[in-house]
């Protein structure tokens, strides 16, 4: 692969050259064939200064003109004759024309053969890139080819070897079974000699021995002083056939009185298993039965203890009284009852133990403390169905409160939830109401507090408007006295002052606080009737109410029907406001009515 | 604990009477007799040549002194000092001599195991047994002393016959299922036969009396099998060493296996019972510990591995092993919670282990100037008193277990228990 990588840009080269030479031999004669069609610009330009060679010399420049527009008509740019036929001339906005468009067609041509000469090089690049792909690829199918072909030879050396190998094997084998045979044939033989050998060895041992009798070895004496007597004083006796007998009846004696005293121990031990189980047997009777009426009395109990009647526990009693007799009598009888029983009895324990048990898992999960068990079973069981019972209750409690509420969320109240909120919303209106009561207390001392002012005002205008009055009285009498020409003017005057006066002044006094007390609430005007009827007694007051509006105002009307009555409260409010200037410059104004007053006069 | 002075014996052959009331040494050519409690020499008898082997006989009216080489057996008399029988094998060679229960015959077996003879002492007669098997224990008596069982090889198959001791009636013969027979032992009630093959195959076989298989045991195959097997006191059990390091335990009613018991190198405390404890010669050490383990050669025949020696204790709750390969300690097994119970460990390999025969008493000795003893509530270490360094090779108790003859390389002396063992075992321990 390093050589071929070396060598290709060499190639690459080198056809690169070659390819750039080609292309500008084709590119030369693909010009020359233009210069000799449309003899070009260039030339014609460069070779304008040679006469011979030129194109266009003095005297053919009709012919020449001729020609170009012929030539110029069958390239499909004429009709506008450059020239006109008659008197040869050039005429040169269509000669330029058509060398405009001339130069144009030359320069769209030059770029579509720039463009085919980059076409060309690319193609010429990539063809030059395929050859290398396809060298490369060439060089790999042949490396790829020898490996295949050493791999062939590899694999055909392997099964080779296989081959050989599995020869080897089988004949490994074949020696290993020959080997086994071997050995057992040598385990066969040697076995066969040791018999043998012992065989022999007893034939020499026999002999040895004949052949001592034989001898009748003078050694082989006993020498004893006197004979003994027997160990158990008895006399030796003859053997005989009887003696034979015996001596099986006494083996078999032996064995009898060891099968006995087996079978003592055994019955023995078996007594003492009994006894063990008879107590057990009562114990668990003990146990179970005072648990019985607790299950029952449970009724979320639903244990498989549950399952055995009372019925079937008198019976159990029974068999067990049964086996127990029965037991003395006959074991034969006795046994499947016991193991009956026994088996009963030890399901129901099983099973009661594992009642036991997960109750006790029960309670673990309960989180109850370890105390817990110094209280009685029963204790505790009942303490359990009762705290399962309230924890029933909670739930169904809980259960009816979520389906009331879904209830109330879905439709209208039922009367008793309709009470229920009722008593709710008569609670909280009563608050609501004692915070108005609160406020309205607040605002009938504001009230009271106003009423003083009033009547205080009002104490204050009855003066003055004695003083007026007097001063009235004064001036009228003094009007009369002096009589002067401009009566009318002052009589005009006098009754217009009067007027404005008796407007101006009344309504300006009590505007004076109306402004406060409607800023203050505006909502209560139906206690303000109330509270107008109860300060009616003042004569300001009726004045000042008319001119909040708070009374009828026949009485304006009847008095003035001048007086514009306001239409809404808005409209009186903007009243009110025009009017508190004026109500600031009472006193001025009062002053400005005697200067008006004075002013005239 | 009191010692007695030492004597002189040799051939390790020093024997306290059945009914324990004579000691009988041997000294060369000379057996000497002697009071257990005196010490005093009853009687000295004088034999052909150095006594090989002695042996008292039941009613320890009667010693039995064997001359192997001569093939001369000696009989000598206590109650007549004078009476003497002389028993003479002639050419045919002597190798085992030894007395039947009854304590009026005597059963020789010639060499080659070519027969067993069977001289009674009461007539002159003569009974020939034939084809005595060559094995490891090939002849037992019944505790009661009422049969023999004895081992045979015919046409190359094992047999077994059993004899009634009374008159030498042969009551059954049978053939074993084993392939070589390597011993057999009664039940200590006399009914049961246990025989075991050779240890190329672990086979234990249970007879009745009357020839018939009760049952048989192999624990594993192709292994070695069978080392050592011993029956508890009550014939309930039957304990079966082997090389595996193992002891199992059979049971007399099913004849199964009840558990086994392991000797590992390592005791946990999970392993051992509540009260395991290591004595190793002067302390008492909690578990977990090391036990020295040497490493058998298993090349060789007959590997220093496995269970060689079993004893129960007199009154069948414990068990005491030793392991070949663990030779410096000996395992104490309560027969009742079926655990361990003690792990004696000695500095060096134990020689020879005996259990009291009145009381839960274990003696042992190493081969040093010390005796060892355990019982459940401790144990002791006593160093036997003597200039020359008395080396304790063998040990036997006394039939009433309160003393203890220790037998030397070429001495002995007797060891008295007291009574009161604390008081003296805090004497020992202080030491």
């Amino acid at each position: 692969m390093g050589d071929w990588s070396m060598t290709s840009p060499l190639g690459v080269s080198m056809e690169n050259s070659e390819i750039s030479s080609i292309s500008r031999v084709t590119l030369s004669s693909s010009r020359q064939n233009h210069d000799s069609l449309y003899s070009s610009s260039l030339p014609l330009s460069k070779s304008s200064h040679n006469v011979l060679s030129a194109f266009c010399i003095e005297e053919n420049v009709p012919q020449c003109i001729l020609y170009i527009n012929q030539e110029l008509s069958s390239l499909g740019l004429a009709s506008m004759c450059i020239a006109t036929p008659v008197e040869a001339t050039l005429n040169s906005v269509p000669a330029l024309n058509a060398m405009y468009e001339l130069l144009q067609a030359q320069r769209r041509s030059q770029r579509s053969l720039e463009a085919l000469e980059q076409d060309l090089l690319r193609t010429s690049s990539t063809l030059e890139h395929l050859q290398t792909g396809n060298y490369r690829l060439k060089d790999q199918l042949e490396l790829l080819k020898r490996e295949k072909s050493g791999l062939h030879e590899k694999e055909r050396q392997l099964q080779l070897k296989i081959e050989t190998l599995q020869s080897c094997l089988k004949s490994e084998k074949e020696e290993i079974q020959k080997l086994q045979n071997i050995i057992a044939g040598r385990a066969s033989q040697y076995s066969h000699d040791a018999k043998r050998k012992e065989r022999e060895c007893v034939k020499l041992k026999e002999r040895l021995g004949q052949l001592l009798i034989d001898k009748r070895d003078k050694k082989l004496a006993i020498d004893v002083l006197n004979y003994l007597g027997r160990s158990d004083g008895k006399r030796i006796q003859w053997k005989t056939g009887k003696a034979g007998t015996s001596h099986e009846g006494d083996m078999y004696k032996s064995l009898l009185n060891d099968y006995e005293a087996r079978q003592q121990s055994l019955m023995v031990e078996n007594s003492e298993l009994k006894k063990v189980l008879q107590q057990m047997k009562r114990d668990m009777m003990y146990i179970l039965s005072p648990h019985k009426p607790c299950a029952k009395a449970s009724p979320g109990d639903d244990s498989p203890e549950r399952g055995f009647p009372p019925a079937g526990l008198e019976g159990q009693d029974e068999v067990g009284e049964c086996s127990r007799e029965n037991l003395d009598q006959s074991c034969e009888k006795a046994r499947e009852q016991l193991t009956y029983s026994i088996r009963l009895q030890w399901r129901r324990l099983k099973n009661h133990m594992e009642k036991l048990d997960s109750q006790v898992s029960l309670a673990q999960t309960q989180q109850q403390s370890g105390s817990e068990e110094a209280v009685p079973r029963e204790v505790h069981e009942e303490e359990m169905q009762r705290m399962r019972l309230e924890v029933q209750q909670g739930k169904d409690f809980i259960h009816t409160q979520q389906q009331l509420l879904q209830k109330q969320l879905n439709s209208s109240f039922d009367d008793e939830t309709a009470a229920l909120l009722n008593d709710c919303y008569t609670l909280e209106e009563k608050e609501r109401l004692k915070e108005e009561w609160r406020l309205f207390e607040e605002q009938k001392g504001n009230f009271e507090r106003e009423r003083k002012n009033f009547t205080e005002a009002a104490i204050r205008l009855g003066h003055e408007k004695k003083t007026f009055e007097e001063d009235r009285a004064a001036w009228l009498k003094n009007q009369f006295l002096n009589l002067t020409p401009f009566v009318d003017r002052k009589k005009y005057s006098l009754s217009d002052s009067q007027s404005a006066l008796s407007i101006r002044s009344e309504p300006e006094l009590q505007q004076s606080y109306t402004p406060a007390k409607l800023t203050k609430s505006s909502t209560y005007n139906e206690f303000s009737t109330t509270y107008s009827s109860i300060s009616d007694g003042l004569p300001s007051t009726t004045e000042l109410y008319r001119t909040l509006h708070l009374i009828q105002p026949e009485t304006r009307h009847s008095k003035r029907g001048s007086w514009q009555e306001p239409s809404s409260p808005i409209r009186a409010e903007n009243l009110f406001g025009k009017s508190k200037c004026s109500v600031r410059c009472r006193d001025p104004c009062i002053l400005s009515l005697d200067k008006d007053g004075d002013s005239p006069i | 604990m009191n010692f007695s002075e030492i004597f002189k014996q040799s051939n390790q052959l020093c024997r306290i009477s059945p009914d324990g009331r004579y000691l009988a040494t041997c000294v060369q050519y000379r057996l000497v007799v002697r009071d257990v409690n005196s010490l005093q020499i009853l009687h000295l008898y004088t034999c052909l040549d150095q006594i090989v082997h002695m042996e008292w006989s039941s009613d320890s009216l009667f010693i039995l002194c064997a001359m192997y080489k001569r093939g001369l057996v000696q009989v000598w008399s206590l109650e007549q000092p004078d009476w003497h029988c002389k028993i003479d094998e002639g050419s045919i060679g002597l190798v085992s001599s030894r007395w039947s229960p009854d304590g009026r015959h005597i059963l020789n077996t010639t060499e080659f195991h070519l027969r067993v003879t069977v001289w009674s002492l009461c007539t002159k007669a003569v009974s020939y047994i034939k084809y005595p098997k060559a094995c490891q224990k090939g002849i037992d008596f019944s505790r009661d002393g009422s049969y023999m069982a004895l081992a045979e090889r015919r046409d190359c198959k094992d047999y077994v016959s059993v004899f009634v001791c009374e008159d030498w009636h042969l009551l059954r013969h049978f053939e074993t299922e084993t392939q070589d027979l390597a011993g057999l032992e009664w039940s200590p009630n006399g009914c049961v036969l246990a025989v075991w093959d050779s240890c190329l195959e672990y086979k234990v076989l249970l007879y009745s009396l009357d020839g018939r298989l009760l049952s048989s045991f192999s624990a594993y195959e192709w292994s070695l099998g069978i080392k050592s097997l011993a029956w508890s006191p009550s014939s309930q059990f039957l304990a079966i060493g082997s090389f595996d390091e193992k002891v199992r335990i059979l049971n007399h009613i099913t004849w199964k296996k009840i558990t086994e018991f392991e000797h590992p190198a390592t005791i946990y405390p999970a392993l051992a019972g509540l009260g395991l404890m290591c004595v190793s010669t002067d302390e008492i050490s909690q578990p977990p510990f090391q036990i020295p383990v040497v490493k058998p050669d298993l090349d060789r025949a007959n590997p220093k591995v496995g269970v060689s020696s079993l004893a129960f204790s007199a009154d069948g709750r414990y068990l005491a092993t030793k392991n070949d390969n663990m030779a410096s300690v000996v395992w104490v097994w309560n027969m009742q919670k079926m655990s361990l119970e003690a792990v004696l460990e000695q500095t060096a390999a134990v020689r020879c282990f005996q259990w009291d025969p009145r009381r839960p008493r274990l003696a042992l000795c190493t081969g040093t100037p010390r005796l060892y003893l355990w019982s459940p509530a401790g144990s002791v270490s006593v160093q036997v008193p003597s200039e020359g360094g008395f080396q304790v090779h063998a040990l036997s108790w006394h039939s009433n277990g309160d003393s203890l003859v220790l037998i030397g390389k070429e001495h002995l002396c007797l060891c008295y228990m007291d009574t009161e063992d604390k008081s003296t075992d805090s004497n020992i321990w202080t030491k």
